[in-house]
């Protein structure tokens, strides 16, 4: 399967970045390959991986910082590829804030103006208005190392934006903040970016807050790019195995595709929407814990026949297991309660089952599932 | 748990401390506050207005602000070059230039005299090459060379130690807000190099301004340096009193250049 790329999605529409064949070494070990990305303007683009994967060195490639081995970086049609970062019309958050920490609040965020030699009285109401932006009114004074984590993030998001880039780059920016603060922060984004219409390519491995936050999400893993689409896409319709684990919980099962529509799994028959796979065909099942539905073992509706194992209360559901007769452990969610021990028919809604081909060759098992 | 006993482990430290440093300041003090009969007296302390003591400290000032000058700016773009190396490589290069610290300094100057002597290396290179010789030795400008290349590592080390310390990412974060390199050296390094500046400006001036060594060396008797003169009242006039007198101004003015550095330390961006 080819690494898919956003160009589908807005080929109407002006792409405001686009990496064309992208590949990147370091010390003769490749860690991009070929990438292949738009973005449009004006939106909330998430990349999305595990540790290592890339994501960082692709920003970083956008920021300048990094000079790609092969492919060009295109920013609105011109290529930047060789144009220093500091004649980017962007802005970097960094994974570490990077302050300067000799430096206090109000001439942090003036850094950039200042530069660019705009007048003081233009400066100060900047610095004004940026910290009343991210909740800090009143702290241009304050030196750096007086500042929490968080509230450092959030000058950092100041200095960023004070100077109107038409693209902001955010490293795992809330990475270090503890979960509260981290809910709050994504919301203050999400609202920075609707008031301010700038463009975010943010880069986070929380897959929660990948698909709280973006409007498209692009799933990196090994370099490659596996999925990008909506949230809503990325978490429905998993086009491989890799996507399917990373993003959230799920039951992966083997299954043969008897006919369209058809799906025999563990020797039951299960009805689905997809069709186009040929008959008898092996592949891969993702079926979501809150689309398994328990019911009594008598129930007609049931397809398979087990007994639920193990069960944690979450909070806002039951987290069980549930051991089908042929030994699969069922992942499943759900608000009502049911005993360990007790016998249950499960039963899965046609849609809720996503159906993806299996790896064809082993290259392409090897970009597939990590345990 | 503080038990008695390591209250008393700082002894040793403090009778160091003592016997070497605090008795032998005093024992200065005393020579120089007085004369040879043992009575209280300002004159050695004023003797530094004859010009034969005056001329010596000014011209051994001069020349250890311009080594230090000269360390400075030698030393900087190298340490910045050292910290951008990759750390492999960087550390090769850098154990170059702490290497002439392992070597006794006197030998290393001893080595400039040869290469600078009348009939020393170089002129011997000039005139098998039937140019003219030159006058290399015995000159301020010999004094300064010596000092620069005795001094250079001790300026290097503090600034790259304070380089290397600053996060790439804070930088980076200049050049992606507008910043060229002349301003992100302006605003951004060199304040945040200024610790390392000020220790390296300290362990330069203090040395060179007290040498006599180096003056002797490549001074040949004919650049005489406040040092030389202090050297001189105790090893060849037996004057402790005016040799400790002249000492007390030298340690004055030391001390008010740290009280003036260390005010750039502590504004850290007061320097620009
Ligand atoms: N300057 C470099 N020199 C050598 N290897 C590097 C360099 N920068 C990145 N790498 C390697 O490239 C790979 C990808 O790094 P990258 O920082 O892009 O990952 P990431 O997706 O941002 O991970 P994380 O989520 O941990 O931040 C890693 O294996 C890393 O060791
Ligand atoms: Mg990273």
């Amino acid at each position: 399967m080819v690494p898919q790329t956003l160009r589908g999605f807005y080929e109407l529409e002006k792409a405001l970045i686009d990496l064309q064949g992208i590949t990147k070494s370091f010390d003769g070990e490749v860690i991009l390959d070929d990438l292949n990305l738009s973005i449009l303007e004006n939106s909330f683009v998430t990349l999305l991986g595990p540790s290592g994967c890339g994501k960082t060195t692709t920003l970083r490639i956008i920021g300048g910082f990094e000079k790609p081995d092969k492919g060009r970086v295109f920013f609105e049609g011109k290529d930047i590829t060789n144009v220093p970062p500091n004649k980017r019309q962007l802005n970097t958050v960094f994974q570490k804030y990077a302050l300067f920490p000799h430096m206090n609040i109000a001439d942090n965020i003036a850094f950039g103006l200042r530069i660019k030699k705009k007048p003081e009285n233009y400066i100060r109401d900047k610095i004004k208005y940026a910290l009343k932006l991210v909740n800090l009114d009143g702290y241009e004074n304050r030196s750096v190392e007086s500042l929490s984590g968080g509230q450092q993030q959030r000058i950092a998001i100041a200095r960023a934006i004070v100077n109107e880039p038409r693209l902001l780059l955010l490293d795992e920016p809330l990475g270090a903040l503890d979960l509260k603060l981290r809910q709050e922060m994504q919301y203050e984004l999400i609202r920075l970016k609707n008031e301010l219409g700038i463009t975010f390519i943010y880069v986070t491995h929380d897959q929660e807050e990948a698909l709280t936050m973006s409007d498209y999400v692009v799933v990196m893993n090994q370099g490659y790019i596996q999925q990008a689409g909506t949230p809503e896409q990325i978490y429905n319709e998993p086009e491989n195995a890799f996507v399917a684990d990373f993003i959230g919980d799920s039951n992966i099962v083997p299954g043969v595709m008897l006919k369209d529509r058809l799906v025999r799994i563990f020797g039951a028959d299960f009805h689905c929407v997809d069709s186009g796979f040929g008959e008898n065909k092996p592949v891969d099942v993702v079926i979501r814990p809150e689309d398994v539905e328990i019911l009594p073992p008598d129930d007609p509706k049931g397809i398979l026949h087990g007994r639920m194992s193990h069960i944690i209360f979450k909070g806002e559901m039951y987290e069980m297991e549930c051991t089908s007769s042929d030994g699969f452990e069922w992942l499943i969610h759900s608000t009502e309660m049911h005993e360990p021990g007790k016998e249950v028919a499960l039963y899965v809604k046609p849609s809720n089952i996503q159906i993806m081909n299996k790896p064809a060759s082993e290259d392409e098992e090897a970009i597939g599932v990590e345990e | 748990m503080k038990s008695k006993g390591t209250r008393y482990l700082a002894l040793p430290y403090i009778v160091w401390m003592c016997g070497f440093i605090v008795i032998p300041l005093l024992l200065v003090l005393y020579y120089g506050l007085t004369d040879r009969s043992g009575t209280f007296t300002f004159d050695n302390v004023r003797k530094i207005m004859l010009a034969e003591n005056f001329r010596p400290l000014y011209l051994a000032m001069g020349l250890s602000a311009v080594s230090t000058l000269l360390c400075f700016l030698i030393a900087f773009p190298l340490a910045l070059i050292l910290r951008s190396r990759k750390v492999g490589k960087g550390s090769f290069v850098a154990f170059l230039f702490i290497l002439p610290m392992w070597m006794n300094s006197l030998l290393r100057i001893l080595a400039w005299q040869t290469l600078l002597e009348r009939k020393g290396v170089i002129n011997g290179i000039l005139s098998s090459l039937h140019l003219p010789e030159q006058h290399l030795i015995n000159t301020p400008a010999a004094i300064v060379l010596g000092m620069v290349y005795d001094f250079l590592p001790f300026m290097i080390l503090p600034i790259y130690n304070t380089l290397i310390k600053i996060d790439d990412n804070t930088i980076n974060a200049a050049y992606d807000l507008g910043a060229g390199f002349r301003e992100t050296l302006l605003r951004i390094i060199l304040p945040l190099s200024v610790p390392g500046i000020v220790s390296g400006v300290t362990m330069v001036f203090v040395p060179t301004l007290t040498t006599f060594a180096i003056s002797n060396m490549l001074g040949g008797g004919k650049v005489f340096l406040i040092g030389n003169v202090i050297e001189q009242e105790f090893m060849l006039n037996s004057n402790w009193n005016l040799g400790s007198g002249l000492s007390l101004i030298l340690m004055v003015f030391i001390i008010m250049s740290m009280a003036l550095l260390s005010r750039y330390d502590n504004g850290e961006d007061a320097i620009l």
